[in-house]
């Protein structure tokens, strides 16, 4: 069973769906006992930091994923989910979970080099961008470098380490789209919107060992 | 680099795909999964649903049609036509749609657009405009005037105001929907485009007009479209979606090449 976490977050149907089509048995649940039990953990959706967080403390999904996380659980963020995964979110001056540090910055601002993005640039960003592979992962098998995949998203996460980057994507400025740090792996793009590539994105998460 | 997306369009009427030409006239033309299917695995970006029926004992069959689609079809899609309240938009979100995309609802009832934004976010609140050239007036500075009820009714109002203030109250994406261009195969609108995509700071999807793949370049390049929506250039099988790519990506357009 693949749990995807209810926190009252948008789209969490079209993972459902994309589970489902790929032959993999899924719940949307807030029942810390089935995401408990589950052998992985989806944590999708659209949706703003601020409400997000106040929703998983409300049902005390943050202690629940954070268990998930230190007892080596397989755990895949998509879109808010890696957002959250960070210490802070300038979206709403949000406290986030912490997991990873770093913090979560908006487009249009300015970058931490001091440089100004395009002035004309649209927030948020909606459509396909490339993501560049910037190491070797078993969540890329299969998946061309660069490949195409379905943003939607204002804010975009700047991990403190390095090492945790696993993908890169240029909207105005290179950003950090994809992460993975021991059992987490988190995109901020839609793998479950994204065609083929994503499906295979997402059906090397449900395989990793 | 984010890439131009080309996004068909299927007139569904009755759970069939149509197209109309300039609204009137529609013809069926095939099976909404079908052609969904056909457009994903041919390299379309997004698909727009359209209910030209839109009255309330076809909304089910809309769901139905929405539902088959979402189980297959893994690239987003908008759904739009006869959407007036937020019981019609959550219905099509749930039932797997990634986007609502309001009209003459919008027009009635500005109120509807900042009410989807707050009950779903505004990436999933797609304002579709339909514009006519009209002279210019006190009332339309522009010289372009707003239209409901399938491009029949003029509203009064100037297309540039109202689609600033629809961005206001929250409308994520624009879609400009030529009354004059469309199904003319005689190229997107470029003037009212390319000054909506200059006034709003959200994505501006182009409509109505699409005759052969270098309309697509000007929409993007002179307008600076986000997006362009095909429909009678596609369905009947003159162009694909990757004859058109090919042909924008060699005028140094960038689009989604590989899928």
């Amino acid at each position: 069973m693949i749990a995807i976490i209810d926190y009252e977050a948008g789209n969490l149907t079209s993972v459902a769906r994309a589970l489902t089509h790929l032959g993999y048995e899924n719940e949307i649940t807030y029942s810390a006992e089935a995401i408990l039990a589950a052998e992985r953990v989806i944590f999708p959706g659209v949706g703003a930091a601020k409400a997000t967080m106040a929703t998983l403390k409300k049902r005390g999904l943050d202690e629940v994923l954070a268990s998930c996380y230190d007892t080596g659980k397989p755990m895949l963020g998509i879109c808010i989910g890696i957002q959250i995964l960070f210490a802070h979110s300038a979206e709403e001056d949000s406290e986030c979970l912490g997991f990873l540090p770093g913090y979560v910055k908006k487009f249009g601002t300015t970058d931490a080099g001091g440089k100004t993005p395009h002035p004309t640039l649209k927030v948020p960003q909606i459509g396909w961008n490339e993501v560049y592979q910037t190491q070797a992962h078993p969540i890329f098998e299969g998946i061309p470098n660069p490949a195409y995949f379905y943003f939607v998203n204002s804010y975009y996460p700047v991990p403190e380490t390095e090492a945790v980057v696993l993908g890169q994507t240029t909207y105005g400025l290179e950003f950090c789209s994809a992460i993975a740090h021991k059992n987490l792996i988190a995109t901020q793009f839609h793998l479950e919107k994204s065609g083929h590539v994503g499906l295979k994105m997402l059906h090397n998460f449900l395989t990793l060992r | 680099m984010l890439t131009k997306r080309i996004i068909p369009c299927l007139d569904v009427r009755a759970g069939k795909v149509t197209k109309g030409i300039a609204f009137k006239g529609n013809v069926d033309v095939g099976d909404p999964v079908e052609m969904a299917r056909f457009y994903y695995e041919g390299g379309a970006d997004e698909l727009v649903f359209y209910d030209i029926t839109a009255s309330n004992e076809r909304r089910d069959i809309m769901i139905d049609v929405v539902s088959a689609v979402a189980a297959e079809i893994f690239i987003p899609f908008s759904v739009g036509g006869g959407l007036r309240t937020l019981e019609d938009m959550r219905g099509v979100l749930l039932a797997g749609a990634e986007k609502v995309s309001i009209d003459s609802g919008a027009v009635r009832n500005p109120d509807i657009i900042s009410e989807g934004a707050r009950a779903f976010g505004s990436q999933c609140v797609v304002l579709s405009m339909q514009v006519k050239r009209v002279p210019e007036s006190e009332k339309i500075p522009s010289g372009y005037e707003i239209y409901i009820d399938g491009g029949r009714t003029p509203v009064g109002w100037d297309a540039l105001e109202w689609c600033a203030r629809g961005v206001d109250l929250g409308a994520g994406e624009i879609v400009v929907n030529s009354i004059d261009a469309d199904g003319t195969k005689a190229g997107y609108e470029l003037a009212l485009t390319g000054a909506i995509a200059d006034l709003v700071p959200v994505p501006v999807i182009a409509s109505g007009g699409a005759g052969n793949p270098q309309h697509l370049r000007d929409v993007f390049v002179q307008s600076n479209a986000d997006a362009a929506i095909v429909a009678s250039i596609t369905h009947y099988g003159e162009f694909t979606i990757e004859n058109i790519k090919t042909y924008l990506a060699d005028e140094g357009v960038d689009v989604r090449d590989t899928w």
